[in-house]
Parts: C-alpha cells; structure tokens; sequence
C-alpha cells in the first residue's frame, strides 16, 4: 500500500509540473506590462524599466517559469498587483473557507445523493424512481449559479430564513451561512451521484450472491449495506472524484453569488482587476488540489475494494518471483 | 424481429434512427432543439433582412419608464431592469448559447480527433507525448482553465469559443483514442494496408467512420456542458458583454435587481435548463440507441 501511494505521489510530479507550465503561459499571454500597471502611468521609462527587470520580464518564458517554480517550492507566488501583499498568503487565508464550502457541498451531494439512488434502484420503474429519475435529470441540467440565485430568491429574500450574503461568525452562524452555498454548489453533484449510484446498484442487485444472502436469512438492511452497497461504491467513489473539479470551477460561481470570500471569489476579482500573479497563484493552487483530490480517490479505491490491493499485492509477488529466480 | 427483418441490411444511422425513435424522452429532446435551432435560424435571418430594425428596436432598446415592470399581456415574461423585452431578448438569446456551444465543440471535437488518431495510430512516442500532454489538460478542471483563458486573453466572442474548445479537447482525444485503438488491429485495417492504402486514408476511411458512435455522444453531452461553461462565464462578467443578450450575462444583471423583480432572475436561467435538459436526454437516447449494450 505505502509503495502504490509513492508510486503514485511520482507520477503526479510531471502532470504537476506540467499543469504548472501551461497555466504559467496562458497568463504570460495577458497583454500589457505589468510594470505599467504596478507603477500606474505616470511612472518614467527608466523607473519601468527599472521594474521590468526586478520582475525579470526581460528574461525568457522558460527562465521566468524556473524562477517562478523554484520561489514556489519555497511558498512564495510573488506578489499581488493590486495591493503588494503576498499572493501565498491571500490564496492560503482564503483557502479554508472553500475547502469548508467545498465539503459542505459533497456532504449534501452524498446525504442527497446515495440514499435517493439506493431507493430508485430497489424499487425500479415505481413512481417514486420515477420522479427521482425525473428530478435528478433536471438537477444536473440546471445551471447551479441559476439555482442559488433562486435558492437565495426564495429563502433569503422571500421568506427570511437564511442569509444570502457573506459567512456567518461563530458555529451556528457560519452554518446559517453555509446552507444555501451548499446546496447551490452541491445539488448539481448530487443529481450525479444519484443516477451514479441507481446504476451502479442495479448491476449489484440481481447477482447470484445478494439472493445466497436473502437465502441465509440476513437482514435486508444488511444485504443491502454490506452486500450491495459495498460493491456498488467504487463508481460512485470515481463520479465524486471527478465531480470534485466541477466543485472547484462551480466555486467560483457559488462564491460570487453568495459574497462567499473564497478562492473562486478571490480569482473572480483578481481577474477583474488584472492582477495576473494573483490569478495564476490561485489556479495552480486549485489544480494542484484537484490533483491531489484526485490521488486520494485512487487510494481510497484500494481502500475499499480489496481486489485493487491484492492485485498489487499480487504483482508484487510475482516481481520478487522473478527477481529470485 | 421477424426473419424477413432480419435479412434486411440496415446501414448504421438507419438502425439506430429506428431505435431513437422509440425513446419518446429521447424524441421530444431531440424537437425541442430542433425548434431551438430555428429560431436561432429565424432570428439571423430577421436581422440579415431589417438590417437589425427589429434588433435595435426591440432587443436592446431601453424604455426606463417601465423597468422591471411584471409579466403582462404585452410583454409576456416582462421587462428587465433597464426596460427591454425580456422574451425578445430570450428569443435572440438562443443563438449565443446554441451557436457557440456547438462551434466550441466542433472545434475541439476536430482536434480531439486529430489528436487522438494519430496517438492511437501511432502508438509509442507519439501516442505518449500527445496523450501525457492531454492528462496534463485534464488535471486542470474544465471552467478553470476556461476562466484562465479568457481572463489572460481578454473576454471576446472568440476568447471564450476558444477558451472552452481547448478545455474539451482531452476528452475527445481520449475517446477517439481508445476506439482507434479497438478497431486498428482488426482484420479489415490489414487488409487495406495490404492494398496499399496510405496512413492518412486508414485513418479516415476506415478507423473513424467506424468510431463515431462514442464521438457523436460525447459531442451531444459536451454542447451542453459547453453551453453551462459559456454561460457561467458570462455570468462571472469574462463572456459575453452586456448589451448583447445572452442567458448567462441576463442572470448576471439580474443579480443586481433580485428584490425588485423575480422574473427576471427565474426566466434565462429556464432558457438554459430547457436547452440543456434536452440535450442531455437526447445524448442519452442517442447513447442507447448507438449502442444497445450500454443500455440497463
């Protein structure tokens, strides 16, 4: 297992520094001059020029990225245009508040998501599959910024209920806050995994080994946890993975509708300003977590399905095999 | 299936035709885009014919005196915040989405295919060097590297067409890949080299006609996403400007106006479920119908 997991963490080093390149240079494509716009217009041509070479403009493409890299490593991203603070810190500071949202989005997804799937599959072709079916179909063509406005339409301004603006103080407060985000950015998610998990569980549910089980007089509570469900996870696992991406671009939607102060939000105004180190730290920052989002999928894979593991387990033996003979 | 049937060569669009049009879910997604796509048709064609009369006088053209007024009989889904006709903006709306989203896809979808034979085909370096590039796209969520795009470029119409038509590439490339891969190994392929067929004429005759079942798919549901990517960037300010009507730059203004009008938050955003609601229900009925296997 710790080897797959190195394994693995190796194999993300050239998709990392790859991401980290064609994200470099798109942004390097942003007309203008950046001394320019931090030292504003009146500034001399020699003052720019100054400029210019302390930011190492004058230098090559794949120089400015070494550089650019070899400061990463070291936690520094530059710094932001706009105020001259730390890109690290501001992307950092924000950080915790859309892993929270983000979180609170897959947890509604899944409490949302993998018991309405169990229900449709069991009870196939009823109403109530149906309209699971039905509803599930439009959550995933809804534009989510289009539902969290309706969301914030509806509880916020009709009926008072929650805030719609901004993250609450204290546990209670932050949780007001936190509902219409999170539905907003997790029902989309949702809609997914419960048409994930009906298929998934629909291929589980006539196997041979679910009615041996119904047959030894096992709960069908129990066959449907232990036996159905466990073998049916692995898909939905996958879905939720990639979906975590969504989440991420979905962020930035979510964050702007609901003054949400995240990283999506951060990026929105980072653009909006042209504040280009800003805009690149943040999204190497969401790719790289994307990646490792990603990894941890595939870990948990081995984690729930001991046939990956012992086909590891398998080859490993095999090349200690091959090696001693 | 009776015998007689049974002998009766089908080419392939007809055979599958024959299984979409019992999938009336399928069917009646397919109309809704069809009436879509005239009148996003109708609306050029107006234009083109009263050199934009109808859309300078109706579409854009202010009237501040009546702003946010209600759905009424003149003006059945009522009027925005600085007065105009929001179903005639919802009309001349749909060619945006639809347009673009399809041009996006077309591109990538040129690509894709590109890429993704000639890594198939090819195998080895080839197929290593275009396919670790590919995952290195891929790495990077779609409406990300969308928003990277267009915030380096600048918003334009074509920024955000080339924006999300670099963010669908991999997934094309990954798909055609994996079907050139089942198919170029086969008897058929051997024997038209065997004829002397070059590379290029394998590849396009013979290997992708034969792996457009997955493409067309994967094209129908990515229009859709396409369409959600163009329009959440139009709703973040980084796609189409204002006061060109689109559904997602409509929602954005909207944003603004939320306590003093509900119509005109709950309508574009309907435009959009509507036109993707039916894409997605035609992909999966086309899915279904291409290859009957997948279907539980």
């Amino acid at each position: 297992m710790g080897k797959y997991i190195v394994r693995r963490l190796l194999m993300m080093i050239p998709v990392l520094l790859g991401v980290t390149f064609i994200v470099f240079f798109i942004m390097s494509l942003t007309p203008g001059d950046p001394a320019a716009i931090i030292l504003g217009d009146q500034a001399s041509a020699e003052s720019l020029a100054q400029k210019r070479i302390e930011l190492g403009l004058d230098k090559p493409l794949l120089v400015r990225y070494a550089n650019y890299m070899g400061n990463l490593f070291r936690g520094d991203l530059g710094l932001s245009y706009r105020n001259q603070l730390s890109v690290a810190k501001q992307v950092w500071d924000k950080f915790p508040n859309t892993a929270i949202l983000a979180i609170a989005g897959i947890l509604v997804a899944l409490l949302i998501g993998i018991p309405v799937g169990i229900l449709s599959a069991k009870k196939q072709y009823t109403f109530m599959d149906n309209s699971s079916m039905v509803l599930s179909l439009i959550g995933v063509s809804m534009p989510n910024f289009w539902l969290g406005l309706l969301l914030s339409l509806l509880f916020a301004l009709k009926l008072g209920w929650l805030p719609s603006q901004g993250m609450g103080s204290g546990f209670f407060g932050l949780l007001r806050s936190l509902v219409l985000p999170a539905l907003t950015l997790g029902t989309g998610v949702a809609a997914t995994v419960v048409r994930m998990t009906r298929s998934s569980m629909l291929e589980v549910i006539r196997q041979d080994y679910i009615s041996t089980a119904r047959a030894k007089g096992i709960t069908e509570k129990q066959v449907t946890n232990k036996h159905m469900l466990k073998n049916a996870l692995i898909p939905i696992v996958t879905a939720v993975g990639l979906q975590f991406g969504h989440l991420l671009g979905g962020a930035m939607l979510t964050e702007t509708i609901f003054s949400w102060p995240g990283l999506g939000r951060l990026m929105v105004d980072s653009i909006t300003s042209k504040d280009i180190p800003m805009v690149l730290g943040a999204v190497i920052f969401m790719a790289v977590m994307f990646s490792f989002v990603n990894l941890l999928v595939d870990i948990l894979y081995a984690f729930l399905d001991p046939r990956i593991k012992s086909q590891y387990k398998g080859r490993k033996a095999a090349i200690r095999k091959e090696v001693t003979v | 299936m009776k015998p007689s049937d049974a002998k009766k060569q089908r080419t392939l669009a007809a055979e599958t035709w024959r299984r979409f049009r019992k999938n009336k879910l399928a069917l009646s997604g397919m109309i809704v885009l069809l009436a879509l796509v005239l009148i996003a048709l109708s609306t050029i064609v107006i234009d083109l014919v009263t050199d934009n009369a109808i859309y300078n006088n109706y579409v854009i053209k202010q009237n501040l005196r009546l702003r946010l007024q209600g759905p009424s009989k003149a003006h059945i889904f009522g009027l925005d915040e600085f007065g105009r006709d929001i179903f005639m903006r919802m009309i001349w709306a749909v060619r945006y989405s639809l347009f673009m989203g399809t041009i996006a896809i077309a591109l990538s979808t040129v690509v894709g295919v590109l890429l993704g034979s000639i890594a198939g085909y090819y195998g080895k370096v080839t197929d290593n060097i275009i396919m670790r590039f590919m995952d290195v796209l891929l790495a990077i969520p779609s409406m990300l590297l969308a928003t990277a795009i267009v915030a380096a470029l600048g918003t334009s119409l074509t920024n955000v067409l080339i924006a999300i038509a670099i963010s669908y590439v991999p997934t094309f490339a990954r798909t055609v890949r994996a079907s050139v891969l089942t198919i170029k190994d086969q008897e058929f392929i051997e024997a038209a080299r065997a004829m002397g067929a070059s590379d290029l004429r394998i590849i396009f005759k013979y290997i992708l006609p034969n792996s457009m079942a997955p493409l067309i798919v994967q094209a129908t549901l990515g229009v859709a996403g396409a369409i959600l990517s163009i329009a959440g960037l139009s709703f973040l300010g980084l796609g189409i400007q204002p006061p060109t009507p689109e559904w997602g730059s409509m929602l954005s203004s909207a944003r603004s106006y939320i306590r003093e009008g509900w119509h005109i938050t709950v309508i574009p955003g309907l435009g959009i479920m509507i036109t993707i609601l039916a894409l997605n229900v035609m992909g999966d009925g086309l899915r279904d119908a291409l290859d009957p296997r997948l279907k539980n």
